[in-house]
């Protein structure tokens, strides 16, 4: 074993304590510097953290920003969302395959870059976009690519390329990106202006249960998507056995079509970790963990310089703005490339140094969280609201919004729409107005909530969205009339089937047949009886699976089924020979005939 | 009234299937009263005679020539069952599906550890008929009515379906008669 | 508190501890529910699906759920026998499972469970994975093709054996078990005495050298369909 893998690995350890559980950390640091977790390398981290060698490869081979083999210096990651697909990403595919001389999923012969898809990285509404390891690129054409292929080729370091700066934070040279907030409508809540500290101040002037009875007054419910609400969760978990808890937000948005909490990131950090400090004073947590998804990894420094900004003003640390005795601190743990850890007990596990599968369910994380304490978790925009339900009281905060979902909410839009960007909006308001404001007028459907939610048609545009109507976690997707809703319920459907953590067979293989009738039904092959197999698989996989994942993914699939049926049945043909129209007897002799030298005499061409 | 016909053929199979039609023993006494075999190793009937109320089928299709036997079938018989696991999942043939076709050549014919083939040859004469890239299960090549699993399904499988095919009964096989080996 | 909880499953009224799950108070009052991945003794892994059951109207796995006083649990029903079914299809179609030849036929939980749900062949297209066989072992064999991830032996190893032979790896369709060894199960310190060389319901995790050691018609399932020992025990 090289000497320098493993001191390298022997500090890694030490700096993480050489605890098991801060796995993630030391894993993420081996791949940084060495490109790859080799055999060798998990070897020594399972001897340096006193584990199973097979502990640390579940961990390795579970995060698609980690990896067995060596990959390139640069690993260049082009998002294949299909948003990033509309706004062209294929040719932009091409255009880096041709400008590096290799395929995706491949290294260049020198061994500097590596080209790879990945998933929503947060960046619909700027499409086509690629990490550069940490760096974003946004907006990228065929001659993009060819401008930042010879950059990247004269240096070999994403941080030294040349781009122009994004608005707000983004120009801040902790984050020096060229990402753009497009905040197009700033709401009474999250956007407007805000005294900050107020909240914590009034927070701190109250008991804790006190600020629970705020947060329940103001009927906060969680932003994340599923809408729990917030005051109650915060309520069991300070209920909870135990004198140690946490509160963890998530920052691993990951929803196909989602970047609001990008933008909080980047523009309301403080109001953020405000809300988490207050969350802490009511459940009794002194510590925090800001779960941050592997792919924001740019605002990194950024959060910790904010972070580092509230310690040196007492709003973090011991007997926080002099009041004694609460203690509270906040922590980023990075993720490595895995939507499942958006499953709040997915997070939990990848926070504990594991494979991010969901914990089984009793006990709920209020129970047994993060390290088998009490813990609460919530999303970066409930958490925003948080100060703001302290500063100016549970009364104002539902003066807007419907009578279930007070206040605001904020959408990410992107798809077939003249502007795109983060809207914050009252609940209530009607898929119509939206549609007016986005510039979409004449969208053919609407996903509201991500893949996870539902795609809807105009029949369903005068709906409104809320939590008793159109739920949505913030994700809204427009299709303009030319869009093949089959084409995209598949490929929102190849999300799923990416991101399934494999842990139940419903998602695991339930997502991959769907995905292969929808194919199938694509390719022209599809019967009338196959949207029947799609409608049952769908909600046998919606039924059993074991987390929000599987019982969601097949939404795509059944709600096109629903309000885009046409665009199947025409797709079908019922076949009267008796033949399969899936077998292509070409297809199945070609390699043969290759073979032989010699072409089938039985099935003449 | 003539008798319904019965049609049987053994694709990527090992007959045994068919030996195992020969199980029903006496009753095949009976068989042949409620019905006529045409195409069928049976009675070495070698192309179809007319229109054929069941086809058994065994075996998957490994190569062209099977895929040209079922779609024959297909075409001929009101009827089709997949008989036996290598015509239902493609069976023992079906292992190399996941190997490569050139791979299982130079396997089977060059490189396998009990080959004796000095010239080195594959065999090629365009008698042969060239394999499909992969063992396909009946049903995937054309559209099957039933599934009779086994390896083989028993004799009692065999005749219990065949009886309620032609005595109009839904097929409800027991317990005891679905297995898959 | 009272030490009894009553609740009913399709009607019929079970009676259990505090503490138990609806799958164990269920198989003491002698009413099956389905289940692959469920090991008495083991840490319920809830991964199978199998065993889901409606209560109060809530889709859940029996063998997780506590139950709850007064809880309305619907288990044998024509909607979730469906479920049941696709789930099993699900299972034979995204592996290699050559029945004919595994040693465990006949005795295999997976089949048995097929069997008893009438399945006489799965509904969707067989996917056909390329799965890795380890025969390095001089007692053992995995043969990856049959493995329907049930955790078994990922927990036995590492809860009852204290040895952590077996993890999961990889993710999606691409999850497997994977042994604790840069390569092969010979390079562990596994035995076939251990206790997780004994759980897997397929023939996944085989001991070399048994064989088709029972005769046809003498097997676990030939004759009696899976569950019957639990509903011989009904009240």
């Amino acid at each position: 074993m090289s000497v320098n893998l493993t001191s390298a690995i022997k500090e890694i350890c030490k700096f993480c304590g050489n605890d098991r559980t801060r796995m993630m950390d030391i894993v993420r640091a081996v791949q940084q510097q060495f490109g790859q977790v080799s055999d060798e390398a998990m070897n020594y981290i399972a001897k340096c953290v006193n584990c199973h060698r097979v502990e640390v490869e579940s961990v390795v081979s579970f995060y698609v920003f980690l990896s067995k083999k060596q990959k390139g210096g640069v690993v260049i990651r082009l998002c294949n969302d299909v948003v990033d697909k509309m706004s062209g990403s294929e040719v932009v595919a091409e255009a880096f395959e041709k400008e590096l001389g290799i395929k995706f999923g491949q290294t260049t012969p020198d061994g500097k870059i590596t080209l790879e898809y990945a998933p929503c990285i947060g960046m619909c509404d700027q499409s086509p976009a690629a990490l550069f390891n940490d760096e974003i690129i946004t907006y990228l054409s065929t001659d993009k690519v060819k401008e930042v292929v010879a950059d990247i080729k004269k240096h070999y370091d994403p941080s030294k390329l040349k781009h122009r700066l994004g608005d707000g934070h983004n120009a801040d040279e902790l984050v020096h990106s060229c990402v753009h907030n497009n905040i197009r409508n700033k709401g009474r809540v999250i956007f407007a202006e805000f005294k900050p500290e107020a909240g914590l101040k009034n927070a701190l002037a109250m008991s804790s249960v006190e600020v629970i009875n705020e947060v329940k007054n103001a009927r906060l419910r969680g932003r994340g998507g599923a809408g729990f609400p917030t005051g109650m969760k915060w309520q069991f978990t300070r209920g909870a056995a135990g004198e140690k808890k946490y509160i963890i937000c998530n920052a691993d948005e990951g929803e196909p079509g989602t970047f609001k909490d990008r933008v909080l990131l980047t523009e309301r950090a403080d109001m953020l970790f405000e809300g988490m400090t207050i969350g802490g004073y009511a459940i009794g947590a002194d510590e925090g963990i800001l779960y941050l998804r592997g792919e924001y990894a740019y605002l990194r420094k950024f959060l910790e310089k904010v972070l580092a900004d509230r310690r040196s003003r007492n709003l973090l640390g011991k007997d926080i703005l002099g009041k004694k005795g609460f203690n509270f601190d906040v922590r980023i743990q990075m993720g490595a490339g895995a939507y499942i850890c958006g499953e709040e007990t997915s997070l939990i596990s990848s926070c504990e140094g594991l494979r991010g599968d969901p914990k089984t369910r009793p006990p709920f994380p209020a129970q047994k969280g993060y390290l088998g304490k009490p813990t609460s978790v919530n999303n970066v925009e409930t958490l925003c609201c948080v100060p703001r339900v302290l500063e100016m009281g549970a009364a104002w905060f539902v003066e807007v919004g419907s009578a279930g979902s007070p206040s605001t909410k904020l959408l990410s839009v992107s798809g077939d729409c003249k502007q795109p960007g983060v809207y914050e909006i009252p609940f209530g308001v009607k898929v119509s107005e939206l549609l007016k404001m986005v510039g979409a007028e004449d969208a053919q459907a609407l996903l509201i909530g991500g893949p996870s939610g539902q795609i809807v048609g105009s029949a369903d545009f005068q709906r409104t969205i809320c939590y008793d109507d159109l739920a949505t976690g913030g994700a809204v997707v427009v299709f303009g009339p030319e869009r093949d809703m089959v084409a995209v319920a598949a490929d929102y459907m190849e999300f799923f089937v990416e991101e399934s953590c494999g842990y139940c067979t419903p998602c695991r293989a339930g997502n991959v047949l769907l995905k292969k009738y929808l194919d199938k039904i694509l390719t022209g092959c599809g019967e009338p009886e196959d949207l029947d197999i799609l409608q049952k698989l769908g909600e046998s996989v919606k039924i059993t699976s074991r987390c929000g994942l599987g019982q969601t993914s097949p939404n795509p699939v059944l709600t096109t089924l629903k309000n885009f049926r046409k665009s199947y049945e025409t797709k079908v043909k019922k076949t009267t020979n008796g033949m399969q129209p899936t077998f292509d007897i070409r297809k199945a002799v070609k390699g043969a005939e290759t073979i032989a030298k010699r072409d089938s005499v039985i099935f003449v061409k | 009234m003539s008798k319904p016909k019965v049609a049987t053929a053994s694709l990527a199979g090992c007959f045994g299937c068919h030996m195992s039609v020969l199980d029903i023993d006496e009753r095949i006494l009976k068989l042949i009263e409620l019905v006529d075999f045409d195409k069928s190793p049976v009675d070495d009937i070698k192309e179809f005679t007319g229109r054929c109320a069941v086809g058994l089928i065994e075996g998957g299709c490994a190569n062209e020539e099977n895929v040209r036997v079922l779609q024959d079938f297909r075409r001929h018989c009101d009827v089709l069952i997949s008989v036996g696991d290598c015509a239902t999942m493609g069976g023992i043939p079906a292992m190399r599906n996941n190997i490569p076709l050139k791979e299982c050549l130079d396997e089977a014919y060059l490189n396998g550890p009990t080959v004796y083939n000095p010239s080195g040859i594959i065999p090629n004469d365009k008698e042969i008929p060239l394999c499909l890239d992969k063992v396909y299960p009946c049903h995937e090549v054309v559209k099957i009515d039933y599934h009779m699993p086994g390896c083989p399904p028993s004799a009692d499988t065999i005749w219990q379906t065949l009886v309620a095919l032609l005595t109009n009964k839904p097929v409800d096989l027991p317990y005891e008669l679905i297995k898959y080996d | 508190m009272s030490d009894q909880i009553t609740f009913t499953i399709d009607g019929v009224e079970v009676k259990g501890k505090p503490g138990q799950t609806i799958l164990e108070a269920a198989d003491a009052a002698g009413i099956y529910i389905p289940r692959l991945c469920f090991m008495k003794d083991l840490i319920p892994h809830g991964s199978c699906r199998v065993c889901t059951v409606f209560i109060n109207g809530r889709p859940q796995a029996a063998c997780t759920q506590p139950i709850t006083e007064g809880a309305i649990v619907e288990n044998d029903t024509a909607e979730l026998k469906e479920h049941r079914k696709n789930i099993i299809d699900m299972l034979f179609v995204e592996g290699n499972h050559f029945c004919m030849f595994c040693e465990k036929s006949g005795n295999c939980e997976l089949q048995a469970m097929a069997y008893r749900l009438g399945i006489s062949a799965p509904k969707y297209p067989y996917l056909f994975p390329k799965r890795d066989v380890d025969a390095t072992h001089p007692d053992i064999l995995i043969d990856r093709n049959r493995c329907i991830l049930c955790g078994r032996c990922v927990e036995a190893s590492r809860d009852v054996d204290k040895k952590t032979i077996f993890e999961f790896v990889g993710r999606g369709a691409d999850k497997k078990v994977a042994v604790n060894a840069n390569a092969d199960l010979k390079d562990t310190d596994f035995k076939a005495t251990d206790k997780a060389a004994d759980v897997c319901p397929v023939g996944c995790i085989i001991k070399k050298r048994v064989g088709f050691a029972i005769p046809v018609g003498q097997r676990k399932y030939d004759t009696k369909p899976i569950g019957s020992d639990i509903e011989a025990g009904k009240k």
